[in-house]
């Protein structure tokens, strides 16, 4: 595996970093998806997370990567395993799982394992990438790409955060719990707008336009290729920083305070902008108090709300499909009328 | 670097030659080449340069437009599976290609998927592949070679086209222009040797990104390529460092032909020579139109602009006088989405009348009775593996045919000047419900002596709107033309398994025939002619007279469509949009 880009040493994109961070401290914000012009660093910033996430504990055989402390959401092997004594817990990367385009349904679900099914006539269950995704992430580049049934499966299990397998005899079922990230460019098609909303922040990103952030992208580029190893070593400081950071976060998030006022205040913006159901409220609560936590804040105030209003709203309006850049504006209108300018 | 050959090559050819050599110094650094050219000697003397180029341990693979995603990533190998009992992967052609470069055939036809799965590969170095319960991750480090054959807007996937350094059009060289090469395997090896030593300054970096910007180059890819382009060259020449030449060098070949704008300059355009990097010339020519604060920008801007293509400047011209054309992506996605007919499971049965074998759900089906089946037939020849027709999977594909509305709007003077924004209107509003209902559209725009598909089969809604907007009205009524080329349009996609619906939205009255010549006798015949064609060719339509007095001549086409007839005086866009919908829906 060749060395992943830097997180921090991506120049701005600000709301793409926030959001990805947002879901590092809190999973349950609901997946990304990323929208945006070729080459503005899409794929390289999910690919780079990877590296800055902390590691996590699990119960050292399991495949499933089941969290020890949570008994409850433990996988049918490792229940089993408590009967027999203390689990045994090693740390672990979390992993960060590619779905390639073109990968087959069995693969992605989990299927009979052929080697041993052929050679020794056992019938054993091979896990697929939603096994390998529990408590991580699972990254689809060009999800737009992606034949929409597979999207379907994905987002059904990322909702019930389990992966329930009944083929060939086999029937089980184990804990799946993952970030979607997606990625992709709306030139070459777009999502269906019912998988849209299913995503919890939307994050739409554009080349940079300023001519020093562009030379800046093409000097660290250029620096990263040539030495990968001293490039990632020279940002590894401050990689480190944003990882103290995130760890930090995850701790405080439980007891970072959602005032009346700031529910009020999010309940009042998706009433304004006539957003479906109740998911975009809890969506931006939640990722208001991910925000918090970040800034070591004790409260959710407006100017957390303000910070995610965009992405944890963007797709969920109601909107003339033409109008391209209509929701973000929108956003921005209903925000300002809100909390002031 | 000019060629020291006898007669002079075209200055064209000796930057394609130069764009290979500097493509086998740094294979994987320039992503690759886009060669726009007919099949033909030129084109094969330049692949030849190439492989003569690279080392002979490189591969150089070729790889259909059409393949299928087994062969380009790898899955199993159902062959050697068999044969040994026990599942065997299979390399795919990218994996295969390792080290060396691959030849995408017929890229102007390739897939968004394709292109996608292309990228992917050359960004991250590797293919991952999770295919048929075979789970791998392999080294692919490549370049790619796009064989464009492709004829006036008709591109491979921009989703390539932004990966690969060098867009080479020959179409324009001949036979007896080309020239040899200047350099061999061994300075290009001693280059590559030298490539991990090469600086390159700041001030050549700053240089590139600021003539990327003064081009109109959205993509931060393309000054990064520059800059890899510019150290090749330097590594090329024998140097340690990026000099000016080379700076020049990347901007003629990589930046001038992405130019969206064309920088201002005081000398007109006289340059049709070779981008000979002249270290003198930037003085002479404005540096205020740019007021950049360094003289080398304006050196490398000024190669940048000697290299553009004289005939990029004429279309870029037409194409801010005439109407916007979306070059975005193409029809690549509508055949991938045809070919994605959904899987609606996996079921027991046998492989007839065209129902496709399932060989791995065969073989998952038979495996866990495997050693049963082995031991009950102790004596007899034992095979690797039992199979049982009762063991026997198909796929069953759930095909849904896709819908494609054609939309044919006259914007021609007659009805443009009153009708035009509410035909827009109407349009939009159809493209919304398409959109709901994941249809295609594709949209014919007619006016003045021609018909111009403005936007090819999408579901792109943001390309639609855009194409949309800037349709502008006046001038003549071809409609004989109009509907040819939308009855061509339509054919083509049933072609690929989608079902058209012409909707032509006009007041009937054409006044321009066919052969472009004015006049309404003959335009009328000549549309109810083409009219005829559609009925014969069973597609089906729906005509809507969006004239103020709704006119016979409207009717009349419409009979001989044998469409329906909708005359709307008022139409506004949400009647058009409910009488399309019905249309299309007596129609598929």
């Amino acid at each position: 595996m060749p060395l992943a880009y830097p997180f921090s040493a991506i120049v701005g994109q600000d709301e793409m970093k926030l959001a990805l961070l947002i879901a590092a401290v809190d999973p349950s914000v609901g997946g990304v998806l990323i929208f945006g012009d070729r080459g503005s660093g899409k794929s390289t910033a999910v690919r780079a997370l990877a590296s800055l996430l902390p590691k996590i504990s699990v119960v050292a055989q399991c495949r499933f990567s089941c969290d020890p402390q949570d008994k409850a959401a433990l996988c049918g092997e490792c229940r089993s395993r408590l009967g027999q004594g203390p689990l045994k817990v090693r740390q672990s990367e979390v992993a960060v799982v590619d779905l390639p385009l073109g990968a087959t349904e069995d693969r992605v679900v989990g299927a009979l394992d052929l080697e041993r099914a052929l050679s020794d006539g056992v019938k054993a269950f091979e896990p697929g990438l939603l096994a390998q995704a529990h408590r991580g992430f699972l990254y689809i580049d060009e999800v737009n790409l992606l034949e929409d049934y597979l999207v379907d499966l994905l987002l059904d299990a990322a909702a019930s955060g389990e992966n329930v397998v009944e083929r060939e005899g086999l029937s089980l079922r184990h804990p799946a719990r993952f970030v979607l990230v997606g990625t992709g460019n709306p030139e070459e098609g777009e999502l269906r707008p019912q998988l849209l909303d299913r995503f919890g922040l939307s994050v739409e990103v554009h080349t940079p336009r300023d001519l020093s952030d562009r030379i800046e992208v093409v000097r660290r580029r250029d620096a990263f290729e040539r030495n990968p190893t001293d490039f990632v070593a020279k940002w590894k400081k401050e990689d480190g920083r944003l990882r103290r950071r995130i760890v930090t976060a995850r701790a405080a998030l439980e007891a970072v305070d959602v005032p009346d006022a700031a529910l009020k205040k999010a309940a009042q913006l998706c009433i304004t902008l006539g957003t479906d159901g109740l998911r975009g409220e809890l969506t931006l609560m939640r990722a208001a108090r991910a925000v918090a936590s970040l800034d070591s804040a004790k409260r959710v105030t407006d100017a957390h709300l303000r910070k995610v209003a965009a992405p944890a709203l963007r797709h969920r309006l109601r909107r003339n499909p033409l109008d391209d850049a209509g929701s973000t504006v929108r956003i921005e209108r209903a925000v300002t009328e809100l909390f002031g300018a | 670097m000019s060629s020291g050959l006898t007669h002079r090559p075209q200055p064209i050819w000796t930057n394609a030659v130069l764009a290979a050599t500097l493509f086998a110094v740094d294979m994987t650094g320039m992503g690759g080449v886009n060669l726009r050219a007919r099949c033909g000697p030129v084109r094969d003397t330049w692949l030849e340069f190439l492989r003569e180029l690279l080392p002979d341990i490189c591969p150089l693979r070729r790889v259909p437009h059409h393949i299928g995603d087994g062969r380009l990533l790898g899955g199993l190998d159902l062959a050697a599976t068999l044969r040994s009992g026990s599942p065997v992967a299979e390399r795919g052609l990218l994996v295969q290609a390792n080290g060396g470069a691959v030849v995408l055939t017929g890229a102007e036809r390739a897939s968004v998927s394709l292109a996608a799965r292309i990228g992917m590969a050359l960004d991250t170095q590797e293919v991952c592949v999770q295919r048929d319960g075979v789970c791998s991750r392999n080294p692919t480090r490549i370049g790619v070679v796009l064989l464009d054959e492709g004829i006036d807007d008709e591109k491979p996937p921009a989703a390539l086209l932004d990966r690969v350094a060098f867009h080479l059009d020959l179409d324009g060289v001949h036979l007896g222009e080309i020239g040899g090469r200047d350099f061999d395997a061994e300075t290009i090896a001693a280059a590559r040797h030298r490539l991990a030593h090469v600086d390159i300054t700041e001030e050549v970096m700053r240089a590139l990104c600021e003539t990327s910007a003064a081009l109109g180059i959205a993509s931060v890819r393309a000054p990064l390529l520059a800059v890899r382009t510019a150290r090749a060259a330097a590594a090329l020449a024998g140097r340690s460092n990026v000099t000016r030449a080379d700076a020049a060098i990347a901007a003629a070949l990589v930046l001038a032909p992405r130019a969206t704008i064309i920088p201002q300059a005081e000398a007109p355009q006289d340059k049709a020579e070779t981008p000979e990097p002249s270290d003198e010339r930037h003085r002479d020519s404005d540096s205020d139109a740019q007021s950049h604060d360094h003289p080398l920008t304006d050196v490398v801007v000024e190669a940048a602009r000697a290299a553009i293509p004289e005939g990029l400047l004429a279309h870029l011209q037409s194409a801010q006088a005439r109407l916007p054309r979306a070059n975005a992506g193409r029809a690549g996605a509508l055949m991938a989405s045809n070919r994605r007919g959904r899987p609606a499971g996996i079921r027991r049965g046998e492989p007839r009348s065209g129902a496709r074998l399932n060989v791995v759900e065969t073989l998952r089906a038979a495996a866990p009775w495997q050693v049963l089946r082995r031991n009950t037939l102790r004596g007899a020849k034992q095979r690797r593996i039992e199979i049982r027709r009762a063991d026997f999977r198909i796929t069953k594909l759930e095909q849904r045919s896709e819908t494609i509305s054609i939309f044919v709007v006259d914007a021609s003077g007659s009805s443009a000047l009153h009708r035009l924004a509410e035909a827009k209107g109407a349009v939009e509003q159809l493209l919304a419900d398409c959109y709901i209902r994941r249809d295609h559209v594709a949209l014919v725009a007619f006016r003045g002596s021609g018909a111009d598909i403005i936007l090819p089969p999408t579901r792109s809604l943001a390309r639609a709107k855009r194409s949309l907007s800037g349709l502008p009205g006046g001038g003549g009524t071809p409609l004989a033309i109009a509907i040819d080329a939308a009855a061509t349009l339509a054919v083509t996609t049933r072609r690929k398994g989608q079902s058209p619906v012409l909707v032509l939205l006009t007041d009937g009255q054409a006044n321009i025939a066919r052969d472009g010549t004015p006049g309404r006798d003959k335009a009328a015949a000549d549309a109810l002619d083409a009219a005829r064609a559609v009925r014969a060719a069973g597609i089906a339509a729906l005509v809507v007279d969006i004239s103020p007095q709704p006119h016979a001549s409207a009717e009349r086409l419409a009979r001989e469509m044998g469409s329906r007839y909708l005359p709307l005086p008022h139409a506004d866009a949400k009647s058009l949009s409910r009488a399309v919908q019905v249309a299309s829906a007596e129609s598929v």
